[in-house]
């Protein structure tokens, strides 16, 4: 294993434990969540193979559904999210292109490039989660408020991360 | 036929995400639907193991109010002690005495925001646990054994939209279902009390004897509020929990040793 890989699996590591030690209690008015480990597969680099993002968004999402007992469910929103982020990558590919190794991250990109990127990806994931979760849209408004709430939620602790590793970098 | 490779291959990231896709679908389906003992849960030893964890650092600050709970349950069981002294009480208890015995559990996880909440707790097989026993606390009704691995077990919670539970509205008699509808964690419905019932708010749900996994006259919770449409066959019916499962810290598990024998004889008599 090389040197970039030792350092996906220490940050698959962490992400994880931070879910479900920490964030998984961490519920804001009975409907925010925080769902962080999407960060893992956003901030992977961005010449990730698509089946290696797709066995790596199942494996996060598998381990997550055993801590929330709801096995499939975290899986398969996140392996959507895996399909669809080079794709979406490519949509949205600034002036000049990507520079080579480097992450699609906050520091690179600037702010409007990444909440471009993260937001419909992070809304969608939560999207199929939660409806997915409610089993249809019987009750739509609720479990929308959900959406809106934890995607309000798991953004803003997703840019904090992104600022503070900026600030180390500097 | 090497068209049809190179077909599969030219689309391999599609055709490899629809498979996982289905593949997770199936599980969530399966998995919300049947108990069992699979590993894949919170009950497997490592996923316990690191909530157990977690869990001991915040069991301090329940401490008082588990502290106030128990002295309660055991001011009601001191009541009852003395009751059955003094010759008041009838042998009706002694008789529900050796239909049920019950097993004491920590709660280890706990959630109430999802749609299906599950609740994690320290007893697995080895203290004779099994999917489909009834789980209870000293307030109230907790919900049903799930799946079971050697150590811990995960117990569906009555605040999961899949779980029902046969009630009888005390005063009168008449039996509904209790099911949450995934919204608020203080309160669940009960469905099918039908229209001549006259159900007030304030009275009392309890469990019926109508299954053969809860006792008869656990507390479900009390009517908090009651709404008939003009046309409706049924009550909506409001009920606030007896038990606030915020606050869920130590439960029971309800072995019931008859289970086998109605379960029997019941598919018997179907066939």
């Amino acid at each position: 294993m090389n040197r970039s890989g030792i350092f996906v699996f220490v940050y698959f590591v962490l992400y994880m434990l931070a879910q479900v030690m920490l964030l998984k209690q961490l519920i804001l008015f009975n409907t925010a969540f925080c769902f962080v480990y999407v960060a893992f597969i956003l901030m992977l680099p961005i010449e990730t193979n698509p089946l290696v993002l797709m066995l790596a968004g199942f494996l996060m999402g598998f381990s997550i559904d055993v801590f929330y007992d709801s096995l499939g469910l975290h899986a398969m929103s996140l392996i959507l999210v895996s399909y669809l982020r080079n794709y979406w990558l490519t949509t949205i590919t600034p002036q000049g292109g990507y520079d080579a190794g480097q992450g699609p991250t906050l520091a690179v990109n600037g702010l409007q490039w990444f909440m471009v990127y993260a937001l419909p990806l992070v809304f969608l994931h939560h999207f199929i989660l939660f409806f997915a979760e409610a089993g249809g849209f019987g009750i739509f408004w609720y479990t929308m408020l959900k959406v809106i709430a934890s995607l309000t939620f798991t953004m803003t602790v997703i840019l904090l991360l992104q600022y503070f590793s900026f600030e180390r970098r500097r | 036929m090497l068209r049809l490779i190179n077909f599969l291959y030219n689309y391999r990231a599609f055709f490899t995400f629809l498979s996982l896709e289905i593949f997770c679908a199936w599980l969530w389906v399966e998995n919300s639907q049947y108990q069992n003992t699979q590993f894949f849960n919170s009950s497997n030893r490592i996923a316990a193991g690191i909530m157990g964890a977690a869990q001991r650092t915040r069991e301090y600050l329940s401490l008082r109010d588990v502290n106030r709970e128990l002295s309660i349950e055991n001011a009601q069981l001191r009541t009852l002690v003395e009751r059955l002294n003094s010759g008041e009480m009838p042998v009706l208890i002694a008789d529900s005495l050796t239909r049920f015995d019950f097993i004491g559990a920590k709660v280890i996880n706990n959630s109430v925001a999802q749609f299906k909440n599950h609740i994690t707790i320290n007893r697995g097989t080895d203290e004779g646990l099994q999917p489909g026993m009834a789980v209870i606390s000293t307030s109230g009704v907790v919900g049903k054994v799930k799946s079971v691995s050697e150590h811990f077990a995960v117990v569906t919670s009555l605040l999961n939209t899949d779980e029902q539970v046969s009630s009888v509205l005390k005063r009168t008699g008449s039996f509904g279902t209790s099911q949450w509808d995934g919204i608020d964690p203080l309160f669940v419905k009960l469905h099918y009390i039908p229209r001549h019932v006259r159900p007030e708010v304030g009275d009392s749900v309890v469990t019926s004897g109508y299954n053969a996994v809860f006792p008869e006259g656990i507390l479900i919770g009390v009517i908090s509020k009651v709404d008939l449409k003009e046309e409706a066959q049924f009550f909506d019916i409001q009920l606030a929990l007896a038990q606030d499962f915020r606050r869920l810290s130590y439960v029971k598990v309800v072995r019931s040793m008859l289970k086998n024998e109605i379960d029997s004889l019941e598919s018997h008599a179907q066939r």
